[in-house]
């Protein structure tokens, strides 16, 4: 076992991993934060997708003693980020989602496409998701969600950085 | 998709690394990014004693630009240098390279020198890097090395390394002259492995030309006749296609019609592309 330290939505946890362990296994077993999803566990379907020290990250894809000492956000630090209150909204209004297991992913993933691209159009927004796997909604209504929610972000003003404006509120 | 059990140690300096990889008895694997290892690792088609953590070696992660050359360190990611954030002496065909290389959250991890150390067949980084003629700088028990990438690979997943040896990152030789190039891709959705990957570079006019296809054969490999005709003013589509022909006898004999006629396709809009900068 190795002894690990990671802020995780804020908060930081001590605790003792096997090597082998994936962030995404941590975060589920250890940490019960159940709202990362694990899909495929090889990088192919985006459900695990992560924060790490403000990147994107499939957890599945890294190691848990890898995060040793890094900062990591799941969907359940990011309630009060106003990026994604504005998601949630949108995702709501647009439809998009039907079973609901890719939803954690697409957010983080919609989250990291509106951070990175302003006001981005469906051809952009549908590349970026190509990484992002749903078995049920043809994807048409979550590009819809993102690209609306994409016109209402004015970067600069919802995108304050990280640490400002998340709260963790222990979910 | 769980791995099997295995030891983990995150040394301090490229030389506690060396010596970790090289531990007696043992079968040992660098991570840096994990993109590829990780996978691999969890369907245990890769099996190890003991995984050496190199992501947080600075030695690993000088960039440095020179007016001959530019110095990349193993440790930049592909997503580093899709957006511009390391030098870019070559128009913007390494930008445009790691932009197409899998996913994003993928991207923001994986490493140049991770994807030459796998040497996948279908992997963009060895295609490019022989495209600029890069050389790649390894430390190892011998001391330090420095190898042409296209020597470097020698095979499907196969490359010089032995145990202890640690990519330190590539020089990359500065163009000359304007430089104009074209790469095409063929991939069944974006971000999948390539079915084929060609990379046209030209240095000025009359300079000069070099193209290299990936994803055809073990290696990525120069099609010299190829650029030779490409040299000839005047070169017609026809030509072309007999020199692209000859080319693949030389060094893709595997091919069968399909694949000739899509790698064919694929050098032809690379070449397109090139000539239109």
């Amino acid at each position: 076992m190795t002894a690990i330290t990671i802020e995780l939505n804020g908060v930081k946890v001590n605790d003792e991993v096997e090597p082998r362990q994936t962030l995404a296994d941590f975060l589920r077993d250890r940490c019960g934060l159940t709202a990362t999803h694990l899909g495929c566990e090889h990088g192919a379907c985006g459900a695990c997708t992560v924060v790490v020290d403000g990147i994107a990250t499939r957890s599945c894809l890294t190691l848990a003693v890898m995060s040793d000492g890094r900062a990591v956000f799941t969907l359940e630090g990011l309630r009060g980020d106003p990026v994604m209150t504005l998601l949630r909204r949108h995702f709501h209004e647009s439809h998009a989602l039907q079973c609901g297991f890719c939803t954690p992913g697409m957010l983080m993933t919609a989250r990291d496409i509106l951070q990175r691209h302003v006001h981005p159009n469906a051809e952009i927004v549908r590349h970026e998701l190509s990484g992002q796997i749903c078995r049920c909604t043809g994807y048409a209504n979550i590009v819809k969600a993102i690209v609306s929610a994409g016109q209402e972000f004015e970067p600069g003003t919802g995108s304050a950085p990280a640490e400002k404006a998340i709260h963790f509120d222990g979910g | 998709m769980k791995s099997a059990p295995f030891e983990y140690v995150r040394p301090k300096s490229v030389a506690e690394a060396s010596v970790a990889l090289g531990r007696r008895g043992a079968t040992t694997a660098a991570i840096a990014g994990g993109q590829s290892l990780m996978p691999m690792l969890g369907l245990r088609v890769a099996l190890i004693d003991l995984l050496v953590d190199i992501s947080r070696l600075d030695d690993l992660k000088i960039v440095a630009k020179t007016p001959d050359s530019l110095w990349l360190g193993a440790l930049t990611t592909h997503a580093t240098i899709e957006d511009g954030k390391v030098p870019d002496m070559f128009n913007g065909l390494m930008r445009r390279v790691a932009g197409q290389i899998s996913y994003r959250a993928v991207r923001n991890h994986g490493t140049i020198g991770g994807s030459v150390a796998l040497a996948d067949p279908a992997a963009d980084w060895p295609c490019c890097l022989i495209a600029l003629d890069a050389s790649v700088r390894v430390a190892g028990r011998g001391g330090m090395r420095m190898e042409r990438v296209a020597d470097f690979i020698h095979d499907s997943y196969a490359t010089t390394l032995t145990t202890g040896d640690i990519i330190m990152g590539f020089d990359i030789p500065a163009p000359k002259a304007a430089f104009c190039w074209g790469f095409a891709k063929v991939a069944r959705k974006s971000g999948a492995f390539a079915h084929s990957i060609a990379i046209a570079t030209s240095q000025g006019k009359g300079g000069p030309i070099s193209v290299v296809l990936g994803a055809a054969g073990p290696r990525p490999r120069p099609m010299t006749a190829t650029a030779t005709q490409l040299g000839v003013l005047g070169s017609s589509e026809e030509q072309l296609r007999t020199a692209i022909a000859a080319d693949f006898d030389a060094h893709f004999t595997d091919l069968d019609a399909y694949q000739k006629r899509l790698h064919t396709a694929n050098i032809l809009r690379a070449v397109k592309d090139m000539r239109a900068q």
